[in-house]
């Protein structure tokens, strides 16, 4: 790890500071995003923000842009001589105004509009008798010829290809006459031959004084097109290095951390099978839910973690093993007897516990009481119902027995299950599941937003389950999490599973990042 | 600056504070046109007043009014508890007047003990066709239900002008596009001497008091709950969330039949094409005003009634239009809506931006 401030500068550029952030933290409730991170970029400089999903990069970069508000710290912007001036926090237009321009991962554009029209949206003022769009044209073309950043003007955005809307949006940031770009996760709906003209005219753009920084998990693009890398991890800058210094390895052991943290876990030998899926393809609508030809098989008293970089198909293996979506090719049985008809309700019948990765959106219905929010998944159990009439008294009782048991804490099972912290809604989803001693249990991203106690609660019901003979697949992204978990490992890249047979840090991060194929 | 933040907990008086204050201020706003009219406030919401409670007559014509407005309020209120939008009220309680007319009066002439329920099973049936059809469109091709439900109106309306004017056509109208009138055994009795309030309204009670057990206790209610709240956790739980749309759509549509059957066999006796003045999209309005509570479906109808019914009398007795009615209908319906927001988001004053944060 290297410190920049004394650190030798091999790469060519003016010594003068565009961008500083001191200081900066945030917190969810009891999560921290970002704890004391200071940054500075320099004019003309490609910096490269590093780490892992839920490492603050985007909270950071957020708070930059001022669509949130920092609980400590300040950010400091050169103006057009190059004097740091403190940027007033929490309002996106000062941000714009001393020239900062960001570029979302979700485009932000008028899909009816051409790229023009998009380019000027927002910069014109809203009363005027006459646009000036000669004016605006010549501008654009401008910027394009300056930066090769090609794109037609004339055709509406919905037309364009998904590299050619990007640079619609860089377009639009550099209208506004952006000095510094903030770019997140530029290449992750690009092709390679994408994102390398991407690179091209960004680097062609620096030569032009901008200043940029890129958020990425992409260790390959990082080291070819950055001048300088930042690393984040869990909320944290653990390390800061010139590109020209770094290498796979070094990146790597600093995203993914080195501390292990000690879970006490029983040896235990594995079961039979609990649940295969074989031959499974999900044609999902995009990345994240598309599988191709997945076999796995997840044994008794067997923690499964499936590690990979966010989007990679974990949501269409979630959704398979909880009913949601039919597989286009496959098999799923479960203790070795198929499942014919795939549904959620059928999942739970079969004895999959699942716990969704939104469990705000998936987990609960949060205008619904915490009691009925327990019971949801056993409406036909005649402990809840009878004549199709809802037991009210014998929810109640059981659902304050559940909640003394799985430690929800709240208002009460009455209340609104929306009323509950993230910890306590998980612990609720927790609870629903392992009630029903579940042969199979998928956890999707279970400790995701949750504060220390509550994740340790989580992975603790897990190894209950596990010393209890069910099977475990544990969908994270967070890699210290399946190593202290998991019995065993798969790596899922491009909707493909591979065993890591291994678990070795590195090994495992270079095999998410692809590098080693 | 002004900051507009999510509350965690409405406040438990909200529930009934806000549609009782809307109408309080409706009634406040509306004042400011009665008196560009020349009139009286006070002395005009007393004319109001004494023409709904003025006397057992009047009391009973508001009680008359407010009968299909129960049903269609009903019809929209448990449609939107699920998140569908049933604006076809007023379309569904024409197949029902016309199912209703179509097999009472006269194809059958049985005694009104088996007649009288028949009308009303079909007249349900009628109405539940009519929402189930743009709900399987929903279904099964992702058709908005708000345009194919509010398209579907127009639809109905001209098909039963059609039908006035050929099957239906009473033979006995001298070319009136009018149906023949419900044979008596089959017209649902009425519930006092010389008045025209009939048991429509005894069945309309009813069927809030089960709605309103049924959405509270039941499992079927549960569910449609679970589905309006948040669609993808009541899918992912495992309830079928087409069934439960379905059944929804069904009591839905059949409700607002039961207006149109109540309207033909209850007040009129016979279908024209001028039934309902707009009761399927009063209904909306009475649904919303209601906090999309059956219970509170009755209250609000009976308010709207009144609103209605007493600004006519008072129109005859000060000469000032009663479209003042509409007006603090409207009124109120925005307040309500005003008030849910606030219901839902607390309103801060900071000095500095972003000191609350």
């Amino acid at each position: 790890m290297t410190g920049l401030a004394n650190g030798p500068a091999p790469f060519p550029m003016t010594d003068s500071t565009v961008l500083k952030l001191t200081g900066l933290s945030k917190r969810f409730g009891s999560v921290v995003a970002n704890d004391d991170v200071s940054l500075t970029l320099k004019k003309g400089e490609v910096l490269a923000l590093l780490g892992e999903n839920g490492a603050g990069k985007t909270t950071l970069m957020n708070m930059l842009f001022g669509h949130y508000l920092p609980d400590a710290g300040s950010v400091d912007v050169a103006d057009e001589e190059g004097t740091l001036r403190a940027l007033p926090l929490g309002h996106p237009q000062a941000a714009l105004g001393a020239g900062v321009g960001m570029v979302h991962q979700h485009f932000t554009l008028a899909e009816n509009l051409n790229a023009l029209d998009n380019i000027t949206l927002g910069s014109e003022p809203l009363f005027a008798l006459k646009r000036d769009r000669a004016a605006a044209r010549r501008k654009i073309e401008g910027i394009i010829e300056r930066s090769g950043l090609n794109a037609p003007l004339n055709v509406p955005v919905g037309r364009l290809t998904v590299g050619e809307r990007q640079r619609v949006e860089i377009l639009k940031a550099l209208y506004r006459d952006a000095r510094i770009l903030v770019l997140d996760e530029p290449t992750a709906v690009l092709t390679p031959q994408e994102a390398d003209t991407l690179f091209e005219n960004i680097q062609a753009m620096t030569q032009d004084g901008l200043s940029v920084i890129f958020i990425s998990h992409k260790l390959r693009e990082v080291l070819a097109f950055s001048d300088r890398i930042a690393v984040l991890r869990h909320g944290r800058k653990v390390g800061e290095m010139a590109t020209s210094e770094a290498d796979e390895t070094s990146i790597a052991r600093m995203m993914v951390g080195a501390d292990t943290p000690k879970v006490a876990r029983a040896e235990l030998a594995p079961g039979k099978p609990v649940m295969q899926l074989a031959g499974i393809s999900v044609a999902g609508r995009s990345k994240r839910d598309t599988l191709k030809d997945v076999d796995l098989t997840v044994n008794a008293h067997e923690i499964l973690g499936v590690a990979g970089i966010s989007g990679n198909g974990q949501g269409g293996l979630a959704r398979v093993i909880s009913g949601l979506v039919h597989p286009s090719a496959g098999r799923i049985s479960i203790d070795d007897r198929p499942i014919a008809k795939l549904s959620p309700a059928a999942m739970v019948k079969a004895g999959i516990g699942r716990i969704p990765e939104d469990r705000h959106h998936e987990g609960i219905v949060g205008s619904m009481s915490v009691a009925e929010n327990m019971v949801i998944e056993r409406l036909d159990d005649p402990e809840v119902q009878r004549f199709g009439l809802l037991r009210h008294d014998e929810i109640r009782s059981h659902s304050e027995e559940l909640a003394q048991e799985y430690d929800v804490r709240g208002p009460g099972v009455t209340a609104s299950a929306r009323l509950l912290s993230g910890g306590n809604i998980q612990k609720l989803i927790l609870a629903r599941v392992f009630e029903r001693a579940p042969r199979l249990i998928l956890a999707n991203q279970p400790t995701r937003g949750l504060d220390m106690g509550a994740a340790a609660e989580v992975g603790r019901r897990l190894l209950e389950a596990r010393e209890r003979g069910a099977g475990v697949v544990l969908i994270s992204e967070d890699l210290d999490e399946i190593l202290g978990l998991a019995d065993r490992i798969v790596v899922i890249r491009d909707g493909t599973l591979i065993e890591a047979a291994t678990h070795d840090r590195e090994t495992i991060g270079l095999m998410m990042a692809g590098e080693t194929e | 600056m002004i900051r507009i933040e999510p509350r965690a907990q409405t406040p438990r008086a909200f529930a009934v504070g806000i549609p009782v204050l809307s109408a309080i201020v409706a009634l406040a706003l509306a004042a400011i046109p009665l008196i560009f009219a020349g009139a009286n406030p006070i002395v005009a919401y007393g004319e109001m007043f004494k023409g709904v409670f003025g006397s057992l007559f009047a009391f009973s014509e508001m009680l008359t009014r407010a009968t299909p407005l129960m049903f269609t309020g009903l019809a929209a209120a448990l449609a939107f508890r699920a998140k569908l939008w049933n604006i076809g009220a007023e379309g569904q309680l024409y197949l029902g007047a016309m199912a209703a007319v179509a097999i009472g009066s006269g194809v059958l002439d049985i005694s009104g003990v088996v007649l009288l329920p028949l009308i009303i099973v079909c007249g349900a049936a009628a109405g539940a066709v009519g929402m189930a059809a743009p709900t399987y469109l929903k279904v099964r091709f992702g058709a908005d239900e708000v345009v194919t439900t509010l398209l579907l109106n127009f639809i109905i309306l001209i098909f039963l002008q059609m039908m006035l004017e050929g099957p239906l056509q009473d033979p006995m109208s001298l070319g009136w596009p009018q149906s023949a009138p419900v044979l008596d055994q089959g017209m649902l009795p009425p519930l006092m001497e010389r008045m025209r309030v009939h048991s429509g309204l005894i069945l309309a009670l009813v069927l809030a008091g089960v709605a309103q057990f049924m959405l509270a206790r039941s499992v079927w209610g549960f569910k449609l709950r679970a589905v309006g709240e948040n669609v993808a956790a009541a899918r992912h739980a495992g309830i079928n969330v087409k069934r439960s749309l379905f059944g929804v759509a069904v009591i839905s549509g059949g409700l607002a039949g039961l207006a149109g059957v109540s309207e033909v066999a209850g007040l009129k006796g016979y279908l024209t094409a001028d039934l309902s003045p707009g009761f399927g999209y009063t209904g909306i309005v009475v649904a919303m005003l209601a906090g999309l509570s059956p219970v509170g479906v009755v209250v609000a109808a009976l308010f709207i009634a009144s609103v209605f019914v007493g600004a006519d009398s008072m129109s005859r007795a000060m000469g000032v239009s009663s479209f003042l009615a509409d007006l603090v209908v409207s009124m109120s319906l925005l307040c309500v809506l005003i008030g849910g927001f606030l219901a839902k988001y607390r309103i801060i004053r900071s000095n500095k931006a972003g000191a609350t944060s």
